[in-house]
């Protein structure tokens, strides 16, 4: 376990690496950007440019000083905004989208088990064919068109709910709505089909064979074996939350992370756009290892091949 | 003898894309308190099917028992529901599968599986349960029981685990133990011991056991009874003597020449040409014609009834036929 | 003389008549096992899929799109991006019959122009993904060894990165357009396939009649085409129509933060982009039929991998 453990971190690490020195790589290498010229007429943020990325040095010595800066939590300043760092905006935004996309998962989690679960116990049934429905519609509907269609909608048409901003638990429902409906839709399809297998396998026949009750061997004796599979793809649902937060805060004019992402790329505020894509790939990257670590506690096998095998 | 179980034209179909299978085509057959049946037949009879119809295990859909009774201790499960059922698995009678390596939970303890059905039938203590567990631990033969207990199943090799499915079948004490295939999976070493197991539990508690194989070296050892089954249909029943040195069914001759005797040895192994009917649509007459060397016209069109040799011997075959006989002295056995 | 249903006897010996006890003829073959004549196995999945009716919906409405996307624009009197600006938010009518936009442009027209680059982009990434996948695995799955120990290493931190961000990422740099966005789309895409098509080859490396054939002096280009390409094809087939839609989602989520592609070329995603704020003033044509056919394509796309899997899966096969 532990060996599995310390080769999974050394990935984490390979791959933080490799998206650092990737950004490093295409900020010296694009044209126009403030490496390369001196269009930003601006004093302070040149400056602040200058002193963040050592600019007069060559450029191992940038390269170096930018992986010390990143691994203290400093992201860089911003070439629109003087006296804004991407530190600032990640204070201010990140908290939000956090939010955000801490609901849509429990949300789509939640759902999505339920759903599957429902298909797969009332398989072949309307039940089925209905989740089974809304897991393809959801599946194929992407979240901004999603969006678009609730605020359309139940906002606009019926008035039901407000369209922007993130002010109450009201303004948060369609953007929770809009974001979740996908991942809801693949762990709904997950489950539903390790659900099937699982059910068919001897163990639960054998649960079966000893009288327990139909709640009991679905609870204790499927679901968990069913749920495995949806855990290894937790890592890929999050990175699809994360991104989908971009547009879904542009939409709903929500003040997060993802909205001043989308601003900083219009803007082709290069180092702000570099600073938060290192941030949130760490973000993502960290993630996935704590996954991939979950995934070994939860199923005992594979804390045993680790410690039988190699 | 008193029969704790009594099974009377038991019939089970499939429904199925490519129509409907009928597995199971009228079976009877009966168990005494205490004894071993051994229920024997090549893979696809339907002896699976049997053993899940008694548990009333079927899968609906696509599965269905259409007719028959199946009288345990006087009461006709068939007619029972399924909550009622429910408090009869795992208490009165119990089930073993083939395979040990797929019918434990990966995912749980041992000691969960082997005190769930305690706990949630006799609602006792997971201390008494604990107790319960470590004690048929003992009984299978598991080194250590206290510490095994927080292991997984893949802990343990496969002669361990089918060990431990057996104490998970008999921890509530069940008057009817049904082992499907209990040994198929396992080494011939392996194969030895659980039976062995068997024999000693039976001492021990005086289970009443239902034996599913394909393999009549398996029922040598213990069974007391054999009932051999065709294609759906038990077509030859008899104790364990009669089985193995008078064998009346073509059927159950070829069995018993395709399997390795020691009593015979030196004698050559003959598999069984050919394969059984498509159970889409059985045949209406012996579903052995066309593998039979003794078939006859009559095989074809009717089903032979069940004749009794002795108290505890019947055969459906139209050998047993008077002219069939005749036919047998006439014209000398070339076949 | 009848049976019952179940084939028990209903008469009692006496009844039957004599004549019917001498032997049965054996007609020779009779217990012989019956192989089922084999299909081979295209033809098998094939005919698995067509039973498929989601599936075969999908495949519909691709074969129309794509012949839409072809032809549509022919079939429209309008330029693509012909201004008309007094015809601005026009809704459907019979000279335009899915309306036209905040820049009087003819709906229709931009949306089959869409399907082309949609359809483009998807087929592409594609295709380029199944190259360097196909390259990549089977190298590695053929070599085996160190040679697969460094280069499933190197698949493995790719994997980790995250796919859309690395996208964004290349295209602030390249710069949005239609071949920045392939390019950056399959830049770490192909890694999924990598791995599927490396499992393939280790599968066939097992596979004994590979080793049966070669003892046997069988020509082995034959084998491999009448055994092992059908079996290693199905996920491959089935990845490669599942990484269309997703392409084209992606391109779309792009325009939506400004990565999109530029005019002239009019993708779904821009154009879905260009109308949020219409739809706000009841114009939802002009997101309606763009929102329509990203969603349906990419639901057919689905549904047509889905039936793919099933139909393609031996270990279904009965
Ligand atoms: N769930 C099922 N659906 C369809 N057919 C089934 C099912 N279960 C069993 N059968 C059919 O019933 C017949 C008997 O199967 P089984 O009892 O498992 O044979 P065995 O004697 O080897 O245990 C087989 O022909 C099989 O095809
Ligand atoms: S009834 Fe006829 S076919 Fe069947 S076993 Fe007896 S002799 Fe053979
Ligand atoms: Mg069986």
């Amino acid at each position: 376990m532990l060996k599995y453990i310390l080769k999974r971190f050394l990935i984490m690490l390979v791959t933080l690496w490799v998206i650092i020195s990737l950004t490093f790589i295409l900020m010296v290498s694009i044209p126009g950007s403030p490496f390369n010229s001196d269009q930003s007429s601006n004093e302070t943020i040149r400056a602040n440019l200058e002193a963040h990325y050592n600019l007069d040095q060559p450029y191992h010595i940038q390269y170096f000083l930018y992986l010390k800066s990143i691994a203290t939590f400093d992201f860089g300043p911003s070439i629109k905004q003087p006296n804004q760092s991407v530190n600032d905006l990640l204070s201010r935004g990140f908290p939000i989208s956090f939010e955000l996309g801490i609901l849509t998962i429990i949300v789509a989690v939640i759902s999505g088990i339920i759903l599957g679960i429902l298909a797969a116990l009332r398989h072949n049934g309307v039940i089925d064919y209905l989740a089974m429905g809304i897991a393809v519609l959801g599946i194929s509907i992407p979240n901004f068109i999603l969006a678009t269609l609730l605020i359309q909608q139940v906002a606009v048409t019926w008035g039901l709910l407000p369209t922007a901003t993130w002010s109450s638990p009201a303004h948060m429902i369609l953007p929770i709505a809009a974001l979740a409906t996908g991942p809801m839709a693949i762990i709904a399809r997950l489950t539903r089909s390790t659900m099937l297998e699982v059910l068919t396998q001897d163990y639960i026949k054998m649960a079966k064979a000893k009288g327990l009750s139909p709640w009991k061997i679905v609870f204790k004796h499927a679901l968990r074996n069913a749920l495995m599979p949806v855990i290894t793809i937790m890592g890929t649902l999050l990175a699809g939350i994360l991104t989908g937060t971009f547009v879904i805060e542009q939409i709903f004019a929500i003040p997060g992370m993802g909205k001043y992402f989308v601003e900083s790329i219009n803007q082709r505020d290069y180092p702000v756009i570099m600073g938060t894509t290192v941030f949130y790939s760490a973000f993502l990257i960290i993630m996935l290892f704590l996954v991939d670590i979950a995934y070994g506690i939860i199923d005992p096998r594979i804390k045993f091949h680790r410690k039988g095998g190699e | 003898m008193e029969k704790i179980l009594e099974v009377t034209n038991l019939q089970v179909t499939f429904t199925t894309y490519g129509g409907t299978v009928k597995a199971v085509r009228g079976v009877d057959f009966h168990l005494n308190k205490g004894e071993t049946l051994a229920i024997v037949g090549e893979s696809g009879c339907g002896k699976s099917v049997t053993s899940n119809a008694i548990m009333r295990l079927i899968p609906n859909p696509p599965g269905k028992i259409t007719a028959g009774s199946i009288v345990f201790k006087g009461k006709d499960l068939a007619k029972y529901s399924e909550k009622r059922m429910r408090s009869i698995r795992g208490v009165d009678i119990s089930m073993i599968f083939q395979d040990p390596m797929t019918a434990l939970n990966p995912t749980l303890t041992i000691g969960t599986q082997l005190m769930e059905g305690l706990i949630s039938h006799h609602g006792v203590s997971s201390k008494e349960a604990k107790k319960k567990a470590i004690e048929m631990m003992d009984l299978v033969g598991i080194s250590n029981p206290e510490e095994r207990l927080k292991q997984y199943p893949h802990q343990f090799s496969g002669g361990m685990r089918q060990r431990i499915v057996i104490a998970i079948a008999l921890i509530c004490e069940p008057d009817l133990l049904i082992a499907d295939e209990p040994t198929t999976a396992l080494d011939v070493t392996i194969q030895a011991q659980i039976l062995e197991l068997f024999e000693k539990i039976q001492a021990a508690t005086g289970v009443s056991i239902i034996l599913i194989t394909h393999d009549l070296g398996v029922v040598a050892k213990i069974a007391d009874r054999i009932a051999v089954m065709y294609a759906g249909k038990i077509i030859e029943t008899g104790t364990k003597r009669e089985i193995f040195y008078k064998p009346q069914h073509p059927y159950t001759q070829g069995l018993l020449n395709s399997v390795p005797r020691l009593d015979l040895k030196g004698e050559k192994l003959i598999p069984i040409d050919g394969t059984p009917p498509d159970l889409f649509s059985p045949p209406a007459g012996c579903p052995f014609t066309a593998r039979c060397p003794f078939a006859m016209e009559v095989c074809d069109k009717v089903y032979p009834a069940s004749k009794e040799l002795t108290e505890s011997h019947q055969v459906n075959c139209w050998l047993q036929d008077e002219r069939a006989k005749q036919l047998l002295t006439a014209v000398p056995l070339s076949k | 003389m009848k049976a019952t249903k179940d084939g028990k006897a209903m008469h009692s010996p006496s009844q039957i008549p004599d004549e019917w006890f001498k032997w049965k003829e054996k007609d020779e073959g009779a217990a012989e096992i019956v192989s089922r004549p084999s299909l081979s196995y295209w033809k098998d999945a094939w005919r698995r899929l067509l039973k498929n009716k989601l599936a075969m919906l999908g495949l519909v409405f691709l074969v129309i799109l794509a012949i839409m996307a072809i032809f549509g624009p022919i079939l429209s009197p309008y330029e693509v991006n012909q201004q008309d600006l007094p015809n601005q938010y026009q809704p459907p009518s019979e000279e335009h019959w899915f309306g036209t936009d905040n820049a009087g442009r003819d709906v229709f027209t931009r949306t089959w122009y869409g399907a082309r680059i949609s359809l483009f982009v998807g087929l592409m990434a594609a295709l380029i993904d199944v190259t360097i996948g196909i390259i990549w695995g089977g190298i590695s799955g053929y070599k085996g060894g160190r040679t697969d120990n460094v280069m499933m290493r190197i698949i493995e931190i790719l994997y980790g990165l995250p796919y859309l961000l690395v996208v964004i990422l290349l295209l602030v740099v390249l710069g949005p357009s239609l071949s920045t966005i392939i390019i950056a789309l399959t830049v770490t895409g192909w890694v999924g396939m990598a791995r599927i098509v490396r499992g393939q080859v280790l599968q066939i490396k097992n596979y004994e009649f590979v080793l049966a054939s070669k003892s046997f002096g069988t020509r082995s280009s034959r084998i491999i085409r009448k055994n092992l390409l059908p079996n290693t094809m199905g996920p491959i087939i089935v990845q490669m129509t599942l990484t269309v839609p997703s392409a084209i989602f992606a391109e779309a989520f792009l325009s939506f933060i400004g990565l999109g592609i530029q005019s002239p070329f009019a993708s779904w995603g821009v154009m879905a982009n260009d109308s949020l704020g219409a739809i706000l003033s009841g114009n939802w044509w002009t997101l309606f039929f763009p929102a329509f056919f990203i969603s349906f394509t990419m639901f057919a796309f689905n549904v047509l991998g889905d039936g793919l899997q099933d139909a393609l899966d031996p270990k279904l096969r009965k």
